[in-house]
């Protein structure tokens, strides 16, 4: 691509770069982080991506409770590896932010100040160990329909680092299921447990997909930059369409009594989630908002000497290379 | 890509084939496919006394790694973490399958792991103390990853059970990471600040007490004991150096957790480990 390196053009110079611009995006074509944008278009991947990276970095607390507890070592090993994984999707995402021209150590201090925000669903708070399966099939599933159309995403980085997250959400996905699968198979006392679980998340998991495309502020932007291809109520009903049956060979109830097929319409009617929860849960009065914000603020700041002592390291280390160059 | 096509596939009927499932969740057995005859002249109890230690050193030390979980001062260290936790996990269970087809019991490897109480367990004092902070962390895992890869090395040479000793070359691979990390960040922790300079020192002297104890025959599992403490105290002798930390010495603790001598910390770790388990006997998970 040859588009001219975008420092700040003059008023009358912006007119053939946005023509550029405008161009690459109606081709379907990528814009790379050496290409002029709109400081429009800029600032909403940073917040997008910023907000997918932090949701990797908290989602990482409700599940990460329970690998200490897991129940064999099997399972131990599938959990603590798919932590793992959120943590590694978590830097992917702030590389791909950084080249956007912010850093990860701001995004953080972002974060941990509330100026920027993460997926409400993991305000949620984790009571069994069946809330691991349906974490999995739930929240891995909605994240993987709002994710797949990202890895078209317009702007490269993003997209690419969204090809490798959404194969590992899948597998996360299928992990959760079968542990449902199992646990269906066990005790009766399992089998409550995966219903339990299953009716506490399943209306937080349908707000996964954000507002009703009426009440959605940023929507209409970012369709038209092509950095979100599919509205929140499309991506809802896809989900909707995909689990129902995932949930009838499972064997439990999804939680809305409104929830049927509609042959006229070819897909799920469903009731409407109780959007004043999203919105409290959003403006930080979820049931464990204040948990993981505090858990990650106390990681950052018991981890500021570790940190520090690195720097110091390496500055001392590049001090002696040279003392040693010149002597 | 096409979104269609993903979407459809990700709502595909789940069959109950295992095949669709990634490598690891379908076979019971993580020696699976291994001849698991126990050679003619080696003491099947002793064989399963050594894998029962070697696994609780390395399920006791995966779960203390465990605890680092959202906690740790940066994401590469995170990840890091628990790619070593994950290591050791792993080890843990093949060495808990063999103990299990030598000892005569046929137990599984959850049986070890969540029936048995903290008297029963075997593993060296110095894994089952609390985290601390990442000095101390560091510092353990310097000591405990040198050492078992001194004791690895040796059992993939000579240990008489092919079995054990493949196990044993499989993890000196994984050990080799683990001391490395462990060594780089004792030099950054010594070298970087005066008060990471504390810490790491202060780390590395709450180790001390616990080092005789992994000089043992009992702590190394039929590697040569004399060879081991060699190569491990010089290995520490250069980190230390090199971070500009004085070596690491102290009066030994009496007792011995090959022996069953415990400290306070391994029974509130184990009950964390064993409490979803043991409150649903006959479960499936």
């Amino acid at each position: 691509m040859t588009t001219p390196n975008a420092t700040v053009p003059a008023e009358g110079a912006q007119k053939p770069l946005q023509e550029h611009f405008d161009a690459t995006i109606a081709r379907d074509q990528r814009i790379e982080p050496r290409d002029w944008m709109p400081e429009g278009y800029r600032r909403t991947l940073v917040r997008q991506i910023a907000q997918h990276a932090h949701s990797e970095i908290i989602g990482m607390q409700p599940e990460g409770e329970w690998i200490t507890r897991a129940p064999s070592l099997r399972r131990k090993a599938i959990l603590f590896a798919k932590v793992q994984d959120e943590a590694g999707h978590g830097l992917y995402l702030y590389s791909a932010a950084e080249t956007l021209g912010v850093d990860r150590a701001d995004l953080t201090q972002r974060l941990i100040e509330g100026r920027q925000k993460y997926s409400s669903i993991f305000n949620y708070p984790t009571l069994s160990f069946a809330d691991v399966g349906v974490i999995g099939w739930f929240v891995d599933g909605a994240a993987i329909c709002n994710q797949v159309p990202l890895c078209r995403s317009s702007y490269g980085p993003y997209a690419r680092a969204m090809v490798r997250i959404c194969k590992e959400e899948s597998f996360h996905q299928r992990q959760g299921y079968e542990l449902l699968m199992t646990m269906m198979r066990g005790t009766e006392a399992q089998r409550e447990m995966v219903q339990d679980a299953v009716d506490r998340w399943w209306w937080p998991s349908l707000m996964m997909f954000g507002p009703p495309d009426g009440d959605s502020p940023n929507s209409a932007a970012s369709m038209a930059w092509k950095i979100k291809r599919h509205s929140n109520d499309e991506l809802r009903r896809r989900f909707v369409d995909m689990t129902v049956p995932q949930a009838d060979k499972l064997g439990v109830t999804l939680p809305d009594p409104e929830l049927r097929w509609n042959p006229e319409r070819g897909r799920h009617d469903f009731g409407t989630p109780d959007w004043s929860e999203l919105q409290r849960v959003i403006s930080g009065d979820g049931p464990c908002n204040s948990e993981r914000m505090e858990r990650r603020r106390s990681a950052h700041e018991e981890g500021a000497w570790v940190r520090e002592a690195a720097t110091a390291h390496a500055a001392k280390q590049a001090a002696r290379a040279e003392e040693g160059a010149v002597a | 890509m096409s979104d269609e096509h993903v979407y459809l596939s990700l709502a595909e009927g789940h069959d109950d084939s295992d095949a669709r499932w990634a490598f690891g969740t379908g076979f019971e057995d993580p020696l699976h496919g291994v001849d698991t005859a126990v050679p003619e002249g080696v003491d099947a109890a002793e064989l399963a006394a050594h894998c029962l230690a070697l696994g609780d050193d390395a399920l006791v030390a995966a779960q203390r790694l465990a605890e680092w979980c959202t906690r740790a001062p940066e994401l590469e260290e995170e990840v890091a973490l628990a790619n070593i936790g994950l290591d050791l996990l792993g080890q843990a269970r093949l060495l808990y399958s063999r103990a299990g087809q030598v000892d005569g019991t046929g137990r599984d490897e959850d049986a070890y792991a969540y029936l048995r109480d903290p008297a029963d367990f075997r593993n060296v004092r110095l894994a089952e103390l609390p985290c601390g902070d990442f000095a101390f962390s560091m510092a353990r895992l310097l000591v405990t990853s040198s050492w078992r890869l001194a004791v690895f090395e040796r059992l993939a040479r000579t240990a008489q059970d092919p079995v054990l000793a493949a196990i044993a070359a499989k993890g000196v691979n994984e050990l080799t990471y683990h001391r490395q990390y462990a060594a780089e960040w004792t030099v950054r922790l010594g070298d970087g600040t005066e008060e990471s300079h504390r810490r790491m020192r202060a780390g590395l002297e709450q180790t001390a007490p616990y080092l005789e104890e992994l000089f043992t025959a009992a702590a190394t599992c039929g590697a040569d004991p004399a060879g081991v403490r060699h190569e491990v105290t010089a290995a520490l002798r250069q980190v230390t150096e090199a971070a500009g930390l004085p070596a690491v010495e102290a009066e030994p603790l009496p007792g011995h957790g090959r022996e069953g001598d415990r400290t306070e910390h391994l029974a509130p770790l184990l009950a964390e480990l064993q409490g979803i388990a043991r409150a649903h006997p006959g479960a499936v998970w």
